[in-house]
């Protein structure tokens, strides 16, 4: 196709989506109205399931089933790129490579090592308290995982690469991205056995605002902190493995 | 709409407008992470906090260190060949 037609049909497309946009957006309540389905939705969450943070109270209760195809999403994603990535039995460990990594992380700067380490620790524990306040502040299991999977990015960058070839963090983040799936199925499973149907809330309310509170909310959102923190962290060290280790065939 | 909201609609349609026309690949990794940013502001502006806490980490962080590492097996590759 030459150039003119196409930037035609592009702007043209593009005009079109505006338009349906616009048109859409037009038809939304104004921001901040109190009223409306999602009113609804909250006393629900708010007054029989205990939830202080309703935004999680759907994702994780009232369309959790819609978070169970999520969370395999991602791991099979994982489980994807893991197969994709990781070295055959015949590719070795080019020695050169890993020299020359070496003598890298000697380079790194003196102030992003001495940061890096001094970040990790209070990373975190940020990480862990979003998975586990999801039912009651912004957060849970998604973002926390992705915090704590952060984590490991950290120490990679403070350059302690190495230290994570020693730890060996493969067989351990592999094993929490399959504890974390499967647990979510066996609370999905649980609705059927205690309750009426699967994904079913189960497990007793408690107060409003407690951290034992809102039935399984809690215990899901755990579930998918687990799966999360496993799955980025086994993305990110399937890569950083085939580019910093394995110098090819 | 307060000024907070205007002026993170303004960073992300400069931001977005940025990724596409930055052409190295590289650079366009680091602009896209500071576009992953602006939009995270959005997300609080408009009261999107659970959505601005995993944009935060997913989009400024992980994205772009994976595009790089990325880049850096493509031109290790490369250089093999020559």
């Amino acid at each position: 196709m030459r150039a003119r037609p196409r930037a035609v049909l592009a702007v043209l497309a593009l005009a079109g989506l505006a338009a349906l946009i616009a048109w859409a957006a037009g038809g939304l309540t104004p921001f901040g109205t109190p009223s409306g389905p999602a009113n609804g939705v909250v006393r629900t969450l708010v007054h029989e399931r205990h939830a202080a943070n309703t935004v999680n109270g759907v994702t994780y209760d009232l369309r959790g089933l819609d978070t169970l195809g999520e969370e395999l999403i991602l791991f099979v994603a994982a489980l994807g790129s893991a197969v994709l990535l990781r070295h055959g039995r015949g590719e070795q460990v080019d020695e050169r490579a890993d020299e020359e990594h070496e003598s890298a992380s000697a380079r790194t700067a003196d102030v992003l090592r001495a940061a890096g380490t001094a970040l990790v620790g209070p990373l975190v524990v940020l990480g862990v308290y979003v998975v586990v306040h999801g039912h009651l502040s912004p957060g849970g299991g998604f973002q926390g995982g992705v915090i704590l999977a952060a984590g490991l990015l950290l120490v990679y960058a403070a350059g302690q690469v190495v230290a994570l070839e020693r730890v060996e963090p493969t067989a351990l983040v592999e094993v929490a991205d399959a504890t974390g799936a499967l647990a979510y199925v066996l609370v999905a499973v649980g609705g059927l056995v205690f309750a009426a149907a699967a994904l079913e809330n189960f497990l007793p309310f408690g107060t409003t605002g407690n951290l034992l509170s809102a039935g399984t909310i809690p215990v899901l959102s755990v579930a998918v902190g687990v799966e999360v923190t496993g799955a980025v962290a086994l993305i990110l060290t399937e890569l950083l493995d085939q580019t910093l280790l394995r110098g090819g065939e | 709409m307060t000024v907070l909201q205007v002026v993170a609609l303004a960073a992300v349609a400069a931001g977005g407008t940025l990724v596409v026309l930055v052409r190295d690949p590289v650079r366009q990794a680091l602009v896209a992470s500071m576009f992953g940013l602006a939009l995270a502001i959005l997300f609080f502006a408009f009261q999107a906090p659970d959505v601005a806490i995993s944009q935060i980490v997913v989009a400024t962080v992980a994205v772009p260190v994976m595009i790089l590492l990325a880049l850096t097996k493509l031109r290790d590759d490369e250089e093999r060949e020559r």
